[in-house]
């Protein structure tokens, strides 16, 4: 079998002395929609962020399309292909939809119209306020301009750190539709989740991390039907 | 008739000299609020800067009159201006090289960068010193007056006069080209763009591939411009004297601070709004009032003119207590 | 600031051994005649007893600073402020001026105070349209009414025997009195700056008190009938003997004479000493009492907030009511500095006291010498205070060195006579390398 589009083997790292993550691999094929679901303090944000770069791994190894980027900056990744949607803080609020969308083709040389245009046509909701300011759109509108910013760069992995926190039940809802259809024009998604249920249900590739390692690897739907996961994590 | 003359003295005495210094406040808090915006602090070395950058613009003016190039009409300090932008940048480039980085790439607080720009406004006030001296110095070489106070009655016929003096004409048309380049810039270009979205939030800003230290060099090279810029406009309006510019810090930190820190167009209004109170506390109103029929005891001037600087203070202290970030919103960290 | 603070060991000997390395240079200064030092124990004495004074200063910035990491841009004008008191409280009472103005003078200050309190009950009590219009209604009347009260007092003042006095003079109380009052003065004013402008954004408090400061000296430069503005006060009592009356007194003679002294210098030497007595004393009991208190659970507190403000704030504790508290106290011990220094000149001049001089210069002083060090601080001081008065002397020394091989012209008349400018520029680059290459100062906190 060849190797995963992104394959993160074994990362053991983090912020100070004590390791938040504890040899955990996450590893997604090209188009697939992987979440990382766990309780609070599993260091699910935390191994996102490894992947990304914004951490320092101890041990471990990062490849992006067979290509070995663990000594990369986030920036750095960024021209590899990777996109990043930050859970707070993930917009300029100040400027407007259109000007956000082009600071997210800020590293791009080529005419960005198209990319634009495509975002566009995958949130009509924020294209009708494409000259309003980002922080004057309401909490699910902004996750749109968030997301659509993340993918002016044309990644081919998309991550998402908790896209749905805050917002309604309906707006999630959406959301996530979006998200499926962003997999399905050949995007890679590693997604974490605080609900997880919902999440599961779209998932091809689920992980349940418990401090900082793996503990369950299975499908979405392998998952959701596993009664051992559903008793100690999905609430029964 | 009276109403006339009334009318023409409050433009005269207070509308005129408000506008040019309220054009000079502009450009000195839009350097302020950019540097807060990108830098996250209050530089308190920006009213030396503007000193600095002055004391070689007239260093240059002088030498361009000693080999007889001039303006005609207009002051030659315009043509020394560019210079006097250049050599300032590479100064205050240099400073950010070997002071402010450090800082600013071990994440230290905003009040430790403020105390690093106490030390360059040391420096660069002992520089200034150095280079041109404590003494009053007047620069303004070419036409005094666009409009005499003499030409003004022979026109009109009015008792009262009025005087528009090129250095504050030149202000006023100065400030607002530099307002409108700096506007475009930052709506409408690449760089521009990217200067606000490292303002608004720097992270993301760092994710979207913006080179932090390329916006920190455009932030200090415009706002060096502008606060040259603004210096040598003080110095022609009034007269160039070092101790001054550390004064004007006050009314222009509450300038950036009435228009919200880090907004650029709240820094435009804030200079405005500074510059009028201060006139209008601080002008003798008893003229007026008798062109309109009123026979005051005193001279109806509400503050001494010592006390200009307390005007700043009391708006400055008013828009703390009651709208923190600022009339036109800020960033409130 | 937390990035500088991890400790680590500093040799206890450093602080003593710092101390007598300051004890020498003033030995020096007393004994040796040379292109360096004076050889005038009167001059030393001088340097010393200012150096003690800024010593308290410096205290007082560093309980700021270095307990609370408030950057407080208005020193001078605290300084100031503490200044006024032995004027107010210790200078002969001036003939007349009462009668001609004090009680509508100080009617006036209490309707413009009063003033201030109504509006900001208005502000509180009243709300919807009105609340607007009231406020203004409130400050338009109080300032007429302030106005028209404290104007024709302030003639009646001024125009009082205008060129020996003309201000509202003192109470004539003992000089030492004025001391705790000046400390009041500031912080009076510490606590209306700190009340607003506190609780925001680090920097606003350093651009309001940049601000109070400007206008506190302001004030003294033009209110005559309070400090007489550019025509000084002067001759404010003593709490020590005058040297005329010294050299009259045949007993001292005689002492003098036994110390190999002529009259004249001993009396200046004596005076001096009883002063730096008088200054070790207010600044050794200073340090003690600021010891305990950063040794007691209040001051554990202090640090706990300044080290980590947003756990501190977590854990519940008032964080702007503690820095309000600090911010007052440390603006007291400023103002006591200033009552102090304004004793030990004989003469307020609102015309001297400079920001250069009088705020940035006392943030070195603390700066160098340690940060949250009481010890630090009042080294820092006396040193630096030292240094920026030798600088005078030996600024032109080394120009006049340097500029030695130049032949005599413009350009040498202008460095040598741009020297004493070179101290802006030295004492900047003191703050800058102390600040990035030892944050924690000569004698850092423990």
């Amino acid at each position: 079998m060849a190797e995963p589009y992104l394959s993160a083997t074994d990362m053991r790292g983090g912020y100070g002395k004590a390791d938040i993550l504890n040899g955990c691999t996450l590893t997604v094929e090209r188009g697939q929609i992987a979440v990382i679901v766990g309780p609070n303090g599993a260091g699910k944000s935390t191994a996102m962020k490894a992947v990304f770069g914004m951490l320092a791994l101890r041990e471990g190894k990062v490849a992006l399309a067979g290509e070995d980027i663990t000594r990369l900056t986030p920036q750095e990744r960024v021209r590899k292909g990777m996109g990043f949607v930050p859970q707070t803080h993930n917009i300029f609020p100040t400027m407007t939809v259109e000007e956000n969308l082009e600071m997210g083709a800020f590293i791009r040389e080529d005419d960005y119209r198209d990319t634009m245009a495509q975002v566009y046509e995958l949130f009509p909701a924020v294209a009708d306020k494409r000259r309003q300011n980002a922080g004057e759109l309401s909490g699910g509108q902004r996750q749109q301009v968030a997301v659509g910013r993340a993918l002016m760069t044309r990644p081919s992995l998309l991550m998402l750190d908790e896209p749905t926190a805050g917002v309604s039940p309906i707006v999630m809802d959406e959301l996530f539709d979006r998200i499926i259809e962003v997999a399905r024009t050949g995007i890679s998604i590693l997604m974490v989740e605080q609900n997880a249920r919902q999440a599961l249900e779209i998932a091809d590739i689920g992980y349940v991390l418990v401090q900082g390692a793996n503990r369950y690897t299975d499908s979405g739907q392998a998952l959701l039907a596993d009664p051992e996961v559903r008793r100690t994590f999905l609430g029964g | 008739m009276d109403m006339l003359n009334a009318l023409v003295a409050i433009l005269n005495f207070v509308v005129i000299p408000a506008a040019s210094y309220g054009a000079q406040l502009a450009l000195g808090a839009l350097g302020v609020t950019l540097i807060y915006g990108i830098l996250r602090f209050s530089n308190f070395a920006h009213g030396d800067t503007m000193a600095f950058g002055a004391a070689l613009v007239i260093l240059i003016t002088w030498g361009l009159q000693a080999i007889g190039i001039g303006l005609g009409p207009l002051p030659t300090a315009l043509l020394a201006l560019p210079f006097g932008i250049a050599l300032t940048a590479v100064f205050i480039l240099g400073t950010d090289r070997v002071v402010y980085r450090f800082y600013r790439s071990k994440r230290s607080a905003p009040i430790i960068l403020v105390m690093a720009s106490v030390g360059v406004m040391f420096i660069m006030n002992g520089l200034t010193r150095l280079i041109i001296g404590v003494d009053e110095i007047r620069f303004d070489d070419g036409a005094r007056f666009l409009v005499s106070v003499q030409q003004f009655r022979a026109w009109t016929g009015l008792s009262e006069g009025l005087s528009l003096r090129v250095s504050q004409a030149l202000t006023l048309v100065v400030t607002a080209l530099a307002c409108w380049a700096l506007f475009r810039f930052l709506n409408r270009s690449r760089a521009g763009k990217a200067m606000r979205a490292y303002s608004d939030n720097e992270d993301l800003a760092l994710l979207s591939g913006i080179d932090p230290e390329r916006v920190v060099r455009l932030t200090w090279l415009i706002a060096t411009a502008l606060a040259v810029t603004a210096g040598t406009l003080y110095g022609l309006d009034k007269s160039f004297k070092v101790f001054n510019y550390f004064q004007i810090l006050l009314p222009i930190f509450a300038a950036a601070i009435v228009g919200g820190l880090g907004n650029p167009l709240g820094a435009v209004a804030g200079g405005f709004i500074v510059a009028f109170s201060e006139v209008a506390v601080t002008y003798p109103w008893r003229k007026i009032a008798t062109y309109l029929g009123f026979e005051p005891q005193g001279l109806l001037q509400l503050l001494s003119t010592e006390y200009k600087f307390a005007v700043s203070f009391v708006i400055l202290i008013v828009v703390l207590l009651f709208r923190p970030t600022g009339l036109f919103r800020g960033k409130s960290v | 600031m937390s990035n500088t603070r991890q400790a680590e060991a500093v040799s206890p000997w450093r602080a003593p051994v710092l101390f007598l390395i300051l004890a020498a240079l003033f030995l020096a200064e007393g004994s040796f005649r040379n292109a360096l030092f004076s050889g005038s124990w009167n001059t030393a004495l001088a340097i010393l007893n200012m150096g003690l004074i800024s010593a308290v200063m410096a205290l007082g910035v560093n309980m700021q600073w270095g307990y609370a990491g408030l950057f407080n841009a208005g020193v001078v004008g605290f300084l100031a402020l503490g200044g006024l008191a032995p004027v107010l409280v210790s200078t002969a009472p001036v003939q007349g001026a009462w009668a001609a103005g004090g009680p509508r003078l100080i009617l006036a200050l209490l309707v413009g105070l009063g003033t201030l309190v109504l509006a900001a009950q208005v502000w509180r009590r009243i709300s919807g349209a009105w609340r607007v219009p009231a406020l203004v209604a409130v400050l338009v009347a109080g300032f007429v009414a302030y106005r028209w009260l404290f104007d024709p007092a302030v003639m009646a003042i001024e125009a009082n025997n205008s060129a020996r006095a003309g201000n509202i003079g003192g109470l004539g109380w003992p000089v030492l009195l004025s001391w705790p009052v000046g400390a009041l003065f500031a912080a009076a004013a510490a606590w209306g700056v700190g009340k607003v402008a506190l609780g925001l954004r680090s920097d606003y408090l350093a651009i309001a008190t940049l601000g109070i400061g400007e206008i506190i000296v302001a004030v003294m430069r033009n209110e005559e009938w309070l400090s007489r503005g550019v025509k000084n006060v002067s001759g404010i009592p003593r709490p020590v003997p005058y040297e005329l009356d010294l050299q009259g007194n045949a007993d001292f003679v005689a002492r003098a004479a036994e110390w190999g002294m002529s009259p004249a210098v001993a009396s200046g030497v004596w005076v001096k000493l009883l002063y730096a007595g008088l200054f070790g004393a207010v600044l050794l009991a200073l340090i003690l009492l600021a010891e305990l208190a950063l040794k007691s659970p209040w001051g554990r507190m202090m640090r706990a907030i300044r080290d980590n403000e947003t756990a501190a704030e977590a854990m519940g504790k008032d964080v702007t009511r503690r820095h309000l508290q600090i911010f007052v106290i440390g603006s007291a011990v400023i103002g006591l500095a200033g009552a102090m220094m304004v004793t030990l000149d004989g003469l307020l001049s609102p015309n001297s006291f400079n920001p250069l001089r009088y705020t940035f210069l006392i943030w070195v002083m603390v700066i160098v010498g340690g940060s949250g060090n009481n010890w630090g601080a009042a080294l820092g001081a006396i040193l630096v205070w030292f240094l920026w008065i030798k600088a005078e002397v030996w600024g032109p020394e080394l120009m006049r060195l340097v500029t030695g091989p130049l032949p005599a012209g413009a350009l040498r008349d202008h460095l040598l006579g741009s020297a004493p400018h070179m101290r802006f520029i030295a004492l900047g680059l003191v703050l800058l390398l102390v600040l990035r290459f030892a944050p924690r100062g000569l004698v850092p906190e423990k």
